[in-house]
């Protein structure tokens, strides 16, 4: 993702640029960390339910509420076991796939949705612009876990319906700042010039003003990644997220809920989870925005050359 | 400036008027509410007499109408749950989350700005990282998490507040701190950047051209124009608030409008869920008037554009 | 009056980037007497307020740092100050004022504050500090002071934000004013009243003024010494008249050959044909909406102008802040729609031509802004920028000879082929100005809108791009309209002129004509204020020693 932001940067040839980038990204131990973090999860999610098989789904009653870190009962019973017996460390890595596919579903969606509309909005102005602006103001003058509570209940928390509920509180955000970015980019010399020489919307848009935009649509979305994750997890944990038999972290939190006093680890390594993931993408999102911003690249490059 | 208020105003109520709107629709989508409070083996008639009892075998559009009419009234009618006016039950409910939300956000509007200009005074310094750190970290980490955390931690282990209820201020401890977590780690990060950027604008190098001391540079000169983008944060992030608290009321059981409202979705009391939607859109919209008197009284070149 | 009141010595500062070290200035050393005005004088680059901050304890540090040097002042080394003693001296001993004062005033405190603050940072009871406040606001020429005292930095005209800084710097009468580039983004109008003022309060308080500019004029007009600087280093020094009158050093002699306004006039040729004509254009924007949203009150930005412009003839076109020359530009480009009157290609009136005929104006007209990093989209290389105007007009040059012309263009511009892979912030001002004429040329248009296209750029290099100006209208036979607010600028390169003021013509004549036998008063009062690079003693700016 943060490659692509980087291309347009920079006028060096692709290989040297990589090396460049991925040198800065060693000489930052916290958002090179953040990153093995991502790519960690992002394996799991894909391959994780085909490694696991049944382990994560089959009951052992025997093991009930078992608590981590005791390796008689297996390697997967490291970080204990749930009411029903089932290994926790296998089912974080089974929610793994649903929790980032709904983020991700939701984050795209909206990104489209929210750019596109912010792009006319943006470009257009007028009557039109301002009516879209004000379709906002109302989804965000109220509180979206709420609306989203009030949705759901209504047509039922399948995953589709969860992954459109969060798109459609996330669609603002990229609406304004590409609106706004928009408006300000348009009127800058530069696109003047081509206007002037004749050049049409198509034209500007496309050469001029989305490659202006992009960088920030990128930093907005690893933001929003972990945004959504969290209002996910929320849902869930209120109970109007997913349903059995699919898991996410947020499910596997509402779960443990029940026995807080005795069996902690319930709640609390799926919660962990969601809080690696969540501070790695805002991790990534602050180096990514120090990466783009040529006041600050000059302290990651400075570094590195020392 | 009275009509960039009113505009506002008239706006707020055209998004208002569209959300009672979706509400009212979709919460009659869910079916007969006579399904909850009626045993399952209920004889029809019976069915039939609460759905008449509550309207609900009038036509959407006359339900609707009527629906409309008691809005002006502010008459939301019964909640079917409790047999008491709705409106009654969300204005108990909502002193509770009003004084959560304003402590958390209070709280976590000074600690952040004061920890965010320290940090912007001295970029890149051992405090500074530090306070970068902590911040991300406050801002990532999931509230409901942080609340089971602190109850293990403090209520179920050491035994200093108690699990939950409203009672003692030792049990607002948690629900406070649990919910300025995220605003504050989001404000010291806008207000870090915010500062640095002001911290090296030419009116405050007049400010040590004139030879005033560090301190007063900090505070006096730059404070007040790096409070600007921190409270246009702390605007989108009264609504964001709410969110917070119903996690918050829920877990820590805080009798507030965000615990009633999931109660009433819970229990399909239509009348309690319209009744909370319109009480919660008009306290973010007073928010949002307070925060724009705010940024009035902080920068007077907004005062003009306003008029 | 021989003593010296602050001596600086072989200061060097230099900023660190990264791993790149840059000298801003090494061993500079000059001096400064009581009552004196020294001007430093440079262009960009050359480090000329490096040495200001140095003495105000302005670096910062890091990036900067101050490697070697003294600063004597009152017994004093000013480079090496405790913050106890640092306050002693900024503001009452040495006060400083800057370039943009909006931008220096704090925008959310009311003016009277900030001029008071001056003087309580420094002991003055509140009382006194609100009095003495009205009274050096009233002395600065701030009309109605009184009601003035709770208004915010936003809601005072450019001079007037200039003059409530210089308010607040002699608050404490210090020995030394720092004035650094004071009147560069001003109207020359406004800019002879701040030099006016400053001239007045140093005779008035025997204070001495150091005048950082790269104004060669107002250099000559002011300053009774003269450093000049480049790279971080001093060239010259002397008094003014002599260094003026006989620059030793080349760079000297270089930045004063470059000065506009010494040329022979164009004479204009027969008239060719009219190509662009503007009749009673125009343009009125609506200030404050009422409820409904009618307009209450409507700006006046154009109008009713006229002008013609002819076959490789330069058409000037000056006047200050207001004036409506940027309002005429877009008019002209198409950019926005005049309220009234109508704007003729070729005889066609703009407003009612077709799309196809539209493109072909476009086609015909091309234009070169004032600031050249804005108007090169930073992330194509020059080659995309220079043929992005022949991907918009299929079939002006078939793709196969997009390279060769791309160097062509850049050749012709004073650039060399290997520049077309770079990006522009590889460049500098000047060169980019270059890139964006080669852009302009690349359709061969028979029109340049020249919107204050040199304004930017520093003397030396404005001669160069005029230069290249004037060559290439040889060349191919181009016209210009050339706009700028520098007069003797527009003295050398306009074959005719118009004078414009608050949206009208108020004059229009050949070069020769508004510069040698101005009729409107307005006219003569720009000709007067703009400083005049040739040192002359009864300048009513400098003190007579």
């Amino acid at each position: 993702m943060s490659d692509m932001t980087l291309e347009s940067q920079h006028s060096q040839p692709i290989a040297q640029r990589r090396i460049g980038l991925v040198f800065m990204l060693r000489q930052d131990p916290f958002a090179f960390a953040a990153v093995v973090v991502l790519v960690l999860f992002a394996l799991l999610a894909v391959l994780g339910p085909t490694l696991l098989g049944d382990i994560a789904t089959s009951m052992n009653l025997r093991a009930r509420n078992a608590p981590p870190f005791e390796l008689e009962r297996g390697f997967w019973y490291l970080l204990g076991a749930d009411a029903l017996g089932r290994p926790i460390l296998a089912r974080v890595i089974l929610a793994t796939r649903t929790t980032l596919l709904i983020a991700g579903a939701a984050v795209l969606l909206s990104m489209v949705v929210g750019s596109v509309l912010g792009l006319i909005a943006g470009y257009r102005g007028g009557f039109l612009g301002d009516a879209i602006l004000r379709l906002t103001d109302i989804v965000m003058s109220f509180p979206s876990l709420l609306l989203a509570l009030v949705v759901l209940y209504v047509f039922d928390p399948a995953i589709t319906n969860v992954i459109i509920v969060l798109a459609i509180t996330r669609v603002p955000i990229y609406l304004r700042t590409v609106r706004a970015e928009v408006m300000e980019i348009r009127s800058r010399m530069f696109v003047t010039s081509a206007r002037v020489t004749g050049a049409g919307p198509v034209r500007l848009i496309g050469k001029h003003i989305l490659p202006m935009v992009f960088p920030t649509i990128v930093t907005i979305m690893t933001l929003d990644f972990a945004f959504v994750m969290l209002a996910e997890a929320s849902l869930s944990f209120l109970g109007l997220g997913v349903q059995a038999p699919n898991v996410t972290w947020g499910v596997m939190v509402a779960e443990g809920r029940n026995y807080l006093s005795s069996a902690w680890w319930l709640s609390f390594w799926p919660g962990l989870a969601i809080a690696l993931v969540t501070m790695s993408l805002n991790l990534v999102s602050n180096w990514v925005r120090m990466v783009i911003d040529p006041v600050q690249r000059w302290r990651l490059e400075g570094k590195g050359e020392k | 400036m009275a009509r960039h208020f009113a505009k506002r105003a008239l706006w707020s109520a055209i998004s208002l008027f569209a959300l009672v709107v979706a509400v009212f629709f979709m919460s009659r989508m869910t079916g007969s509410p006579a399904d909850l409070y009626l045993p399952l083996d209920a004889p029809t008639e019976m069915r039939v007499q609460f759905e008449h009892l509550h309207g609900f075998d009038r036509p959407v559009y006359e339900q609707f109408f009527s629906f409309l009419g008691d809005l002006l009234r502010f008459d939301f009618g019964m909640s079917l749950r409790q047999g008491l006016p709705a409106i009654d039950l969300v204005l108990q409910a909502l002193p509770t989350t009003l004084l959560l939300a304003f402590y958390s956000i209070t709280i976590a509007l000074v600690v952040a700005v004061v920890t965010g200009a320290l940090a912007a005074w001295r970029p890149n310094s051992i405090f500074d990282r530090i306070a970068t750190v902590l911040s991300l970290i406050g801002a990532s980490l999931p509230n409901f998490w942080v609340a089971i955390i602190g109850v293990i931690v403090f209520a179920v282990t050491l035994r200093w507040v108690p699990t939950s209820g409203t009672g003692s201020v030792a049990q607002w401890v948690l629900p406070i701190a649990v919910l300025a977590l995220r605003p504050a780690g989001l404000i010291v990060q806008v207000a870090r950047s915010s500062m640095i950027s002001v911290l090296s604008s030419a009116y405050v190098k007049t400010a040590r051209a004139k030879g005033a001391p560090s301190r007063r540079i900090l505070f006096v000169h730059a404070l007040r124009n790096g409070m600007l983008p921190v409270i246009t944060v702390a605007g989108d992030q009264a609504a964001g608030i709410i969110n917070g608290a119903v996690i918050v009321e829920t877990i820590f059981g805080f009798p507030g409008v965000g615990k009633l409202m999931i109660d009433s979705i819970n229990y399909r009391d239509f009348a309690v869920i319209q009744a909370g939607v319109m009480v919660t859109a008009i306290a973010i919209f007073l928010m949002n008037v307070l925060i724009d008197l705010a940024y009035l009284g902080l920068d007077p070149r907004t005062r003009e554009e306003m008029v | 009056m021989n003593d010296t009141l602050l001596k600086v010595s072989d200061l060097s500062v230099e900023f660190r980037n990264g791993s790149t070290v840059n000298k801003a200035v090494s061993g500079v050393s000059w001096d400064i007497r009581r009552g004196e005005t020294l001007a430093i004088l440079g262009e960009s680059g050359s480090g000329k307020s490096v040495s200001a901050s140095a003495i105000m304890g302005l670096i910062d540090s890091p990036p900067g740092r101050i490697t070697s040097g003294r600063a004597e002042f009152d017994g004093m080394d000013l480079l090496h100050l405790d913050d106890a003693e640092r306050r002693r001296i900024n503001g009452p001993r040495i006060a400083m004022i800057f370039q943009d004062p909006l931008a220096h005033l704090n925008p959310v405190y009311p003016i009277g504050w900030q001029v008071a603050e001056s003087m309580r940072l420094h002991g003055v009871s509140p009382e006194e500090a609100r009095r003495h406040t009205l009274e050096l606001l009233e002395r600065v020429g701030i009309r109605n002071a009184k009601a003035r005292l709770k208004d915010y930095p936003h809601q005072f005209s450019g001079g007037q934000r200039q003059r409530i800084m210089i308010a607040m710097a002699i608050a404490l009468k210090p020995d030394l004013l720092i004035a650094d580039e004071p009147t560069t983004a001003l109207d020359v109008t406004v800019q002879a009243q701040i030099l006016d003022l400053l001239t007045e309060l140093r005779r008035e308080t025997g204070m001495a003024v150091l005048l950082i500019t790269h104004d060669l004029g107002v250099v000559a007009q002011t300053a009774d010494r003269v450093v000049v600087m480049k790279d971080g280093q001093v060239v010259e020094r002397g008094d003014v008249r002599e260094v003026f009158g006989a620059p030793a050093h080349p760079y000297t002699r270089q930045l004063l050959d470059a000065v506009p306004g010494k040329s022979r006039f164009r004479q204009p040729e027969a008239a060719g044909e009219r190509l662009l004509e503007g009749r009673g254009v125009a343009k009125f924007y609506p200030i404050s909406a009422g409820w409904f949203g009618r307009p209450v009150e409507t700006l006046k930005a154009l109008d009713g102008v006229d002008f013609d412009l002819h076959k490789g003839e330069t058409l000037g076109i000056v006047g200050e802040s207001g004036s409506g020359k940027s309002t005429l530009a877009r008019t002209v480009l198409g950019l926005t729609r005049p309220t009234s009157g109508e704007i003729r290609w070729r005889g066609r009136n703009v407003a009612q031509m077709s799309a196809a005929e539209l493109f072909e104006m476009r086609r015909n007209l091309q234009v070169v802004f004032q600031d050249p990093t804005a108007s090169l989209n930073p992330r194509m290389s020059v080659a995309e920028i220079i043929a992005e105007p022949w991907a918009i007009h299929k079939g002006f040059l078939p793709r196969a000879q997009w390279k060769d012309r791309t160097v062509e263009l850049l050749e012709n511009v004073g650039l060399r082929a290997e520049h077309a892979e770079r990006h522009p912030h590889q460049f500098s001002g000047g060169q980019r100005q270059r890139i964006a004429i080669a852009r302009a040329l690349a359709l061969q248009p028979e029109v340049i809108l020249c919107d204050e296209a040199v304004s930017a750029l520093d003397v030396s290099v404005q001669a160069q791009v005029i230069d290249l100006l004037r060559k290439l209208q040889t060349q191919y036979a181009l016209s210009y309209i050339f706009i700028a607010h520098d007069l003797p600028l527009v003295r050398d390169f306009a074959d005719r002129i118009l004078v414009m003021k608050q949206g009208k013509v108020v004059e229009e004549g050949t070069a020769q004509e508004i510069f040698e036998r101005p009729r409107e008063p307005y006219t003569m009062e720009l000709i007067a204020a703009s400083p005049d690079a040739v040192p002359r003693s009864e300048s009513r700016w400098r003190s007579a020693q």
